[in-house]
C-alpha cells in the first residue's frame, strides 16, 4: 500500500516536467512550420518589392522636329530608306534645344545618354506607321535610359555625395530640370512584355523567353503525354508479372530521382552530338524535359487508372468488349481527369526547370523572338538566370519581374490542376 | 522533298488504305451475309491496313534520317580530299560554314573554293533527300497494296490490331529503360575518353582542380589539373548544411501536422509546403545569391567574422529550406504507415503524446525516415541552380562553411556552357563528373527505395 502511494506520488511529481516537455516538443513543431511559412513570406515579399519598379517605365517627353533634310530623306521615302535614316540626330537636336548651355563634346555625349538607345527605333517605328508625321514637330514620350529610370524610381539615392552616386551632379541637374518642367512621367511598361532580350536593361523584355517556354512546353507535352499515358496503361492493365516489367518499374522510380542536370548531359551527348539536332532549340529542350517529366506523369496516371473501380472493367468485359476496348472506351475516360492533373503538374515542373536546358545551349543571348520549335530560344527560368548574372542595376528589377511572371504561370497551371481535380473527382 | 510533306503523304496513303480495306470487307460481308457469322467490325480491317502501310515506312524513314547526316559528311570529306581542296580549318567548322549557307546571298559570300564544295554538297543533299523520299514512299505504297490484297474476312483483324497496339504500349513503357541506358552510355562513353587522358586515380583522389587548359604551352598555369576531391568535399559540405536544416525542420513539421495540428493550421501549412516545393530552383538561387548571402556576410562582419560573399552557408541554408517539403512529405508517409495500435498502446499506458512520438513512433518509423533522409541527400547532391548562382567557382579544399566552395554540379555547368570544343579534356571532365553524380545518386536512391519498401512490408 505504502509502495503504490509512493509510485503515484512519483508519477504526480514528474508530471509537471513531463507536461513541460510535451509543450516544448509541441512548440518545436510549431516553430518548424512557422519557419517554413516565414521563409516563404520573406521570399515572396523580397521578390515582389524588387519586381514592382520593373512594371513601370520612366518616359522623357521631348519635342522633336521631323525634318526631312536633317534625316536625309527624300520626299516620298520608302521603308528601306526610313530604316537606314538616323533618327538619333533629331532626338539629339531636341535634347540640345532643351539644354542650350551644354557645349563641350563630353557634356553633349553625357546629355545624349538621357534617352534610351531604343528611343530612335521608337521614333522610326512611329514614322513608318504614319508617314504624314514627316515634316511636323511632335512631342513624343521617349523611353528614358536605365540610369534616369533608377533616379526617378528612387533606387539611386539623390542625397548621396556625388562620388558615391552612379549618376553625377550634372546629369542629376538635367533630370531635375526635366522633372520640374513636367516632361518626365512614368507609364506601365508594356515594352517588357512585347520585346525580346537586350543588353540595355530598359529595352529588355521577356516576350522571347515566354514564347521559348511555350514552344518548349508544347514539345514536352506532345511527347510526354501520349508516351506516359501509354506506359501507364500498359503497366497497370496489360503487363504480366515478370522480371522485365519489374526492371521497367525500378527504372521509372529511379529516373524520378535522377538529378535533372544528368538529363541535360544526356541531351547534349545524344540529341545534339549524336543526332545533330540544332543547339539552343526548344525542340531539343522539349525532348529532354519530356524524358525528365515522364516518370512524374506515369506515376500520376498509374494511380488514376488504379483508382477506376474493377466493376467498370468487369461490366465491359462481361458485355463482350475486348480487353483493349475496355481500357480505351471505359477505363481511360474515367481516369482522364486524374491523368490530366498529373500532366499539368508535370508541365509546371518542366516550366520551372533550368539546369538541363543550360547543358543544351539554351543559355545563349538571343534577341530575336522565336518563331518555331527549331529556332534558337531561351526560356523563362534561364532568362531569370541570365539577368541575375548581369551587373547592371536595372536588370535586378527585371529579374524579379521575370520571376513574378514565371510564378504567375506556375500558380495558374496549378490552379487549373486543382480545379480539374475538384470538378471531375469522382467518388466511386 | 520536305520532311513535313513526306509525313503528310504517308498519312494520306494510310488513310487511303484504311478506306480501301474497309470498303473491301464491307462488300465481302454483304456478299455472304447469311452464310457466316460476322466477328469483326470492318473498321479494324481498315486500321490494320493503315498501320501496315504506315509503320514500316515510318521506321525506315527514321532510320534513314539518322544515317543521312553522317553519310553526307563523309561524302563531302571524301570530295574535299579528292579534289585537293585545302581545308586548313577544322573540318567540322568547314562543313558548318557550307551547310549554314541557305540563302543565295550567303552562298555568294563564300570563297570560290567553298562555293565549289557547296555545289557538291547541294548535289549530294538533293540526291540523298530524293532517294529517301522515293524509298519511303515506294515502301509505303507497296505495303499498302500487299496489305489490301492479303486482307480478307478470315483475317483476325481485331486481334492483330490489338497486338500491334499492345506492342506500342510496351514500347512506350520501355522508354524508361532506354532513357536510363542512354544516360549510362552517354556519360560512360565520354568519361572513358576522359579517363584515357587523365588517369582515373588522379581524378578521384587529386586535391587540385583547375580545368583551364592553356592555349599556348608556355603560358602561366598551362597544366590543367583534374583532382576532383575539392568538388566532392564542397558538394558534401553544402549538402550537409542543407540536411542539417531540412531534416529536423521537415521531420518536426511532418510530426506536428500529422499528430498535433488543428484543421485550420493544416489548411494553411499544407499549401505553404506545396508552394515551397513548387518554386523553381532558379528562384531560390536568385534569393540565395542576392538576399541571403549578403545578409549572412553582413551578419558575420558585425560579429567580427570574415564571411565570403559566396559562402557555402548561404547556399546550404536556402537549399535546406527548399528540401523541407520533400523531407516533410516523405516523413508524413512513413509516420502514417506506423500502425495505429502502437500509438494507442503507448497512450493507453499513460505516455504523453511527445513520449509516444519519441519513444514509439520514431523508433518504429526509423528505417523509413533514414530512407527519406537518403533521398533528400541525393536531392541535395544533384541540386544545380542554387549552387550555380550562390556558391563559388574556385575549388577550395575546406570544410569551413563561411568560405566559398564549389560543387560537382557547378563545375559541370561551368565546363559545358560557353564556347566549347567537344574533345578537349575540359569538356569531357564534365561528363566524368556527371558519371560520379549519377552513380552516387543512383546508389543513394536504390538503397533508400529498398529500405523504404522493406519498412512498408514490415507493417503490411
Amino acid at each position: 500500500m505504502n509502495n503504490t502511494l509512493n509510485n503515484t506520488d512519483l508519477v504526480k511529481k514528474s508530471l509537471r516536467k513531463r507536461y513541460f516537455k510535451e509543450r516544448l516538443f509541441r512548440s518545436l513543431g510549431l516553430v518548424s512550420i512557422a519557419t517554413a511559412i516565414i521563409f516563404l513570406l520573406i521570399l515572396l515579399a523580397d521578390i515582389t518589392s524588387k519586381a514592382l519598379p520593373a512594371f513601370s517605365q520612366t518616359q522623357l517627353e521631348l519635342t522633336v522636329e521631323l525634318d526631312r533634310d536633317r534625316l536625309g530623306l527624300s520626299a516620298q521615302p520608302d521603308e528601306a530608306e526610313l530604316m537606314a535614316a538616323d533618327f538619333r540626330l533629331v532626338i539629339r537636336d531636341a535634347l540640345l534645344a532643351q539644354f542650350p548651355e551644354v557645349t563641350s563634346r563630353r557634356d553633349k555625349r553625357e546629355l545624349y545618354t538621357l534617352t534610351s538607345m531604343g528611343a530612335e527605333f521608337q521614333l522610326r517605328d512611329m514614322v513608318i506607321d504614319d508617314l504624314s508625321l514627316l515634316g511636323q514637330t511632335i512631342t513624343v514620350p521617349f523611353m528614358a535610359d536605365d540610369d534616369v529610370d533608377a533616379v526617378i524610381k528612387g533606387s539611386i539615392d539623390r542625397t548621396l555625395p556625388e562620388s558615391d552616386r552612379r549618376v553625377k551632379d550634372q546629369k542629376l541637374a538635367w533630370i531635375e530640370t526635366l522633372e520640374a518642367s513636367g516632361q518626365i512621367d512614368t507609364a506601365f511598361n508594356w515594352h517588357f512584355f512585347s520585346s525580346g532580350d537586350s543588353r540595355e536593361p530598359e529595352m529588355a523584355g521577356i516576350k522571347g523567353a515566354i514564347l521559348g517556354s511555350f514552344y518548349t512546353l508544347l514539345v514536352t507535352l506532345a511527347l510526354s503525354f501520349p508516351i506516359a499515358v501509354a506506359a501507364a496503361i500498359y503497366l497497370e492493365e496489360f503487363a504480366p508479372k515478370n522480371r522485365f516489367i519489374d526492371f521497367i518499374e525500378i527504372n521509372i522510380n529511379n529516373l524520378a530521382a535522377v538529378p535533372s542536370i544528368v538529363f541535360g548531359l544526356l541531351g547534349l551527348a545524344v540529341f545534339i552530338n549524336f543526332f545533330t539536332l540544332p543547339r539552343s532549340a526548344p525542340l531539343v529542350g522539349g525532348i529532354v524535359l519530356s524524358l525528365m517529366t515522364l516518370p512524374t506523369i506515369i506515376i500520376a496516371s498509374r494511380s488514376a487508372i488504379k483508382a477506376v473501380p474493377p466493376s467498370l472493367r468487369e461490366a465491359a468485359l462481361g458485355l463482350g468488349a475486348s480487353k483493349m476496348q475496355t481500357v480505351f472506351h471505359h477505363v481511360l475516360p474515367a481516369a482522364l481527369p486524374g491523368i490530366l492533373t498529373g500532366t499539368i503538374i508535370g508541365m509546371a515542373q518542366a516550366l520551372g526547370e533550368t539546369a538541363p536546358l543550360l547543358m543544351i545551349g539554351m543559355v545563349a543571348f538571343i534577341v530575336d523572338i522565336p518563331q518555331s520549335v527549331a529556332d534558337p530560344a531561351t526560356v523563362l527560368p534561364i532568362q531569370v538566370f541570365l539577368w541575375a548574372d548581369s551587373p547592371e542595376r536595372g536588370f535586378l528589377e527585371k529579374t524579379s519581374a521575370a520571376i513574378m511572371v514565371l510564378l504567375f504561370f506556375l500558380v495558374a497551371m496549378n490552379a487549373i490542376a486543382i480545379y480539374l481535380r475538384k470538378k471531375f473527382e469522382k467518388k466511386w | 522533298m520536305k520532311f513535313s510533306a513526306l509525313i503528310f503523304l504517308l498519312l494520306l496513303f494510310a488513310a487511303f488504305s484504311y478506306f480501301m480495306a474497309r470498303q473491301k470487307i464491307t462488300t465481302a460481308y454483304r456478299q455472304h451475309k447469311q452464310k457466316k457469322k460476322i466477328l469483326t467490325l470492318p473498321k479494324y480491317f481498315g486500321y490494320v491496313a493503315a498501320l501496315c502501310s504506315l509503320l514500316p515506312a515510318l521506321l525506315v524513314l527514321f532510320f534513314l534520317q539518322v544515317v543521312e547526316e553522317p553519310y553526307i559528311n563523309s561524302e563531302i570529306s571524301a570530295y574535299i580530299v579528292e579534289s585537293n581542296i585545302d581545308a586548313n580549318e577544322d573540318l567540322d567548322l568547314y562543313l558548318n560554314d557550307i551547310k549554314s549557307a541557305d540563302t543565295p546571298e550567303k552562298v555568294s559570300a563564300l570563297s570560290p573554293e567553298k562555293q565549289q564544295v557547296y555545289q557538291r554538297y547541294h548535289e549530294i543533299e538533293t540526291t540523298t533527300n530524293r532517294t529517301i523520299s522515293v524509298v519511303v514512299l515506294a515502301l509505303s505504297i507497296l505495303l499498302a497494296i500487299w496489305g489490301l490484297k492479303k486482307i480478307n474476312t478470315d483475317t483476325p483483324a481485331r486481334k492483330v490490331f490489338e497486338k500491334i497496339i499492345e506492342g506500342i504500349l510496351l514500347l512506350a513503357a520501355s522508354i524508361a529503360i532506354m532513357t536510363t541506358v542512354g544516360i549510362v552510355f552517354s556519360v560512360l562513353f565520354e568519361s572513358t575518353r576522359f579517363f584515357g587522358e587523365v588517369p582515373i586515380l588522379s581524378f578521384m583522389f587529386g586535391t587540385e582542380w583547375s580545368p583551364q587548359t592553356a592555349i599556348r604551352a608556355d603560358q602561366v598555369g598551362s597544366s590543367a589539373a583534374f583532382g576532383a576531391v575539392p568538388l566532392f568535399v564542397g558538394t558534401m559540405l553544402i549538402s550537409f548544411i542543407a540536411l542539417l536544416v531540412s531534416v529536423p525542420l521537415g521531420l518536426m513539421s511532418a510530426i506536428y501536422l500529422s499528430e498535433y495540428a488543428s484543421k485550420s493550421i493544416r489548411s494553411v501549412a499544407k499549401p505553404v509546403l506545396e508552394i515551397l516545393a513548387g518554386i523553381p530552383t532558379v528562384v531560390y538561387g536568385f534569393f540565395a545569391a542576392l538576399t541571403v548571402a549578403p545578409f549572412i556576410r553582413d551578419l558575420g562582419e558585425s560579429l567580427g567574422l570574415s564571411v565570403a560573399s559566396e559562402s557555402a552557408l548561404a547556399a546550404g541554408l536556402v537549399m535546406g529550406i527548399m528540401i523541407i517539403p520533400f523531407v516533410s512529405s516523405l516523413s508524413d508517409d512513413v509516420l502514417s504507415a506506423v500502425p495505429q495500435s502502437l500509438r494507442e498502446g503507448s497512450l493507453g499506458l499513460g505516455a504523453t503524446r511527445s513520449e509516444t512520438i519519441i519513444k514509439v513512433l520514431i523508433p518504429a518509423a526509423l528505417p523509413g525516415i533514414v530512407g527519406g533522409v537518403l533521398l533528400a541527400a541525393s536531392r541535395a547532391i544533384g541540386e544545380t541552380m542554387i549552387v550555380v548562382m550562390a556558391a563559388g567557382l574556385a575549388a577550395n579544399l575546406t570544410v569551413n562553411p563561411l568560405e566559398a566552395v564549389t560543387t560537382v554540379t557547378v563545375q559541370i555547368v561551368t565546363l559545358l556552357t560557353g564556347d566549347q570544343e567537344f574533345d578537349s579534356a575540359k569538356t569531357l571532365a564534365a561528363f566524368a563528373l556527371g558519371l560520379m553524380l549519377f552513380v552516387t545518386t543512383l546508389i543513394l536512391n536504390v538503397i533508400a527505395l529498398h529500405v523504404v519498401r522493406k519498412y512498408r512490408e514490415q507493417y503490411e
